[in-house]
């Protein structure tokens, strides 16, 4: 693959995906990372647990990405010296999007979906594109797959438009384990057809008894 | 001291070759309310007397965590105090930042030491008027350091600061040889005693003591800096005043904590 002569980034591949429930966030990323047509590792996480109860899973290159969340834990650190407590959800999803914003001119090749607990206990999925433009939502993904899983997604959270007055809730009704699995479903779907994605899947479920992971295997080829 | 023509200034050298404006800086440590620190190979504590301006206030806090690995205790002006915490804990993030390991505590003393030195050379400044007491824990196992106004910094096993840190010192020195194996709950244990020693005949309950501490438990896990909270606290200086009522059994006393140290002589 050519590219510009001064072309600084490149693609890792990926996908992320989060989903909030109205107790739990489920968030997911695949394990797989890559260059051109080659696979580095198989065994690499995206995600990045933030605060107790917030998690970033960020795909595309994974320099920008490592370093965006060292920057990211070192700020919630400091917030923790400064007020006593861990940084909430919605306060980081605005600092990642000062954060980005930050590079406006040379931006980090980072595509983030953040998920986690909000102050009342309801999941919340923030959803980013490079600079720093960001939205709360019920559900997204982010990344090479992200094209194949959000119709999916639309499909099957039937999450109202935010265009619609009242404003609805867009947390998804469903439960904690048809979430994760609806999850396994997309992420299978998306492995068969895009190749940057595959190898293993991440899943970290937050919710009110804490953070767990698991992991599931995904195609290998 | 008096005051003398040699002493305003904290680049004037006396004939003497003394620089007042520092001592007079140390001096204000020894106003402070007292604060001491101990350690063994795997933990390191710190305590520290509580003092409010008044009834209706609360009181200043003196114990500061760093970082995951550190804390500090000090004595003097806490204003000064919570600027060089703010320092400290930017320093443990910048390092671990390009690092990704934790800022070991010796050189954590010694970036305090260095900032405190360039007061005492700059005409605009003055020197930091708080001696702190760093605890932390690294690679080489729990440490304590006491940093000085005028920029000089020392290791200790056990010290004291602040005003009638003399007699907690006493109390130190008669102990301090055994520390180094000393369990955690012991040197808690010492430690609210020494801040009693500072006192003076005033009861020592969970509101008028702070006691923090860090390191590395048997299995290799590390406990992080922390403050012990209020209730536990009270359960240990009850649990230490029962004992020292029945001196002639102290074995057939229920201790909370497995290491009991039924065998020291509670010669308070």
């Amino acid at each position: 693959m050519s590219r510009r002569g001064d072309w600084v980034y490149e693609n890792n591949g990926g996908t992320c995906v989060a989903i909030a429930g109205a107790d739990y966030c489920v968030i997911a990323a695949d394990t797989r990372l890559s260059v051109g047509y080659s696979i580095l590792t198989r065994d690499h996480s995206k995600i990045c647990e933030l605060a107790d109860k917030c998690v970033l899973a960020s795909s595309g290159f994974q320099g920008d990405i490592k370093a965006l969340h060292k920057n990211l834990a070192a700020r919630e650190l400091l917030y923790q010296h400064q007020h006593n407590k861990r940084m909430s959800c919605p306060a980081m999803a605005q600092l990642l999007s000062n954060t980005l914003y930050y590079k406006r001119f040379f931006p980090y090749y980072a595509f983030n979906v953040l998920g986690g607990l909000d102050s009342e206990g309801k999941g919340c999925v923030f959803t980013y594109d490079a600079v720093g433009s960001y939205e709360r939502t019920g559900y997204s993904a982010q990344g090479t797959g992200s094209t194949l899983i959000m119709p999916v997604l639309d499909n099957q959270l039937k999450s109202p438009s935010p265009l619609l007055l009242p404003a609805r809730d867009a947390v998804t009704p469903l439960s904690e384990t048809e979430a994760i699995d609806l999850v396994k479903d997309v992420f299978a779907s998306a492995t068969e057809r895009d190749i940057y994605t595959g190898d293993k899947l991440e899943i970290v479920v937050v919710n009110k008894a804490g953070t767990r992971r698991e992991y599931i295997d995904l195609r290998k080829d | 001291m008096f005051r003398n023509q040699y002493d305003t200034d904290v680049t004037t050298w006396s004939p003497q070759g003394r620089l007042f404006q520092v001592e007079y800086a140390m001096e204000a440590v020894k106003q402070g309310s007292a604060c001491v620190g101990l350690r063994s190979r795997t933990h390191a504590v710190l305590a520290a007397a509580n003092k409010a301006a008044s009834e209706l206030s609360s009181h200043q806090r003196k114990v500061f965590r760093v970082a995951e690995h550190a804390g500090v205790a000090l004595a003097g002006l806490t204003a000064d105090g919570r600027v060089l915490s703010r320092f400290l804990r930017s320093e443990c993030i910048n390092h671990s930042f390009v690092y990704e390991s934790p800022l070991p505590v010796s050189r954590l003393a010694l970036r305090l030491a260095d900032k405190a030195q360039v007061c005492t050379q700059r005409s605009w400044k003055r020197p930091y008027g708080v001696g702190l007491l760093v605890a932390g824990l690294d690679e080489t196992g729990a440490h304590l350091y006491y940093n000085c106004p005028s920029g000089n910094y020392f290791e200790y096993q056990a010290f004291a600061i602040g005003s009638r840190s003399q007699a907690a010192k006493t109390f130190l020195e008669r102990r301090f040889e055994k520390y180094n194996d000393y369990t955690p709950e012991q040197l808690i244990k010492d430690a609210l005693s020494a801040i009693k020693e500072t006192l003076q005949g005033e009861k020592l309950t969970s509101s008028n003591c702070t006691v923090a501490i860090v390191g590395r438990k048997d299995d290799g896990t590390m406990e992080p800096f922390e403050t012990i909270d209020a209730k536990r606290i009270q359960e240990i200086i009850d649990s230490m005043e029962a004992a020292e009522e029945a001196p002639t059994e102290p074995s057939a006393m229920q201790q909370e904590e497995e290491g009991t140290d039924a065998a020291a002589p509670m010669d308070i």
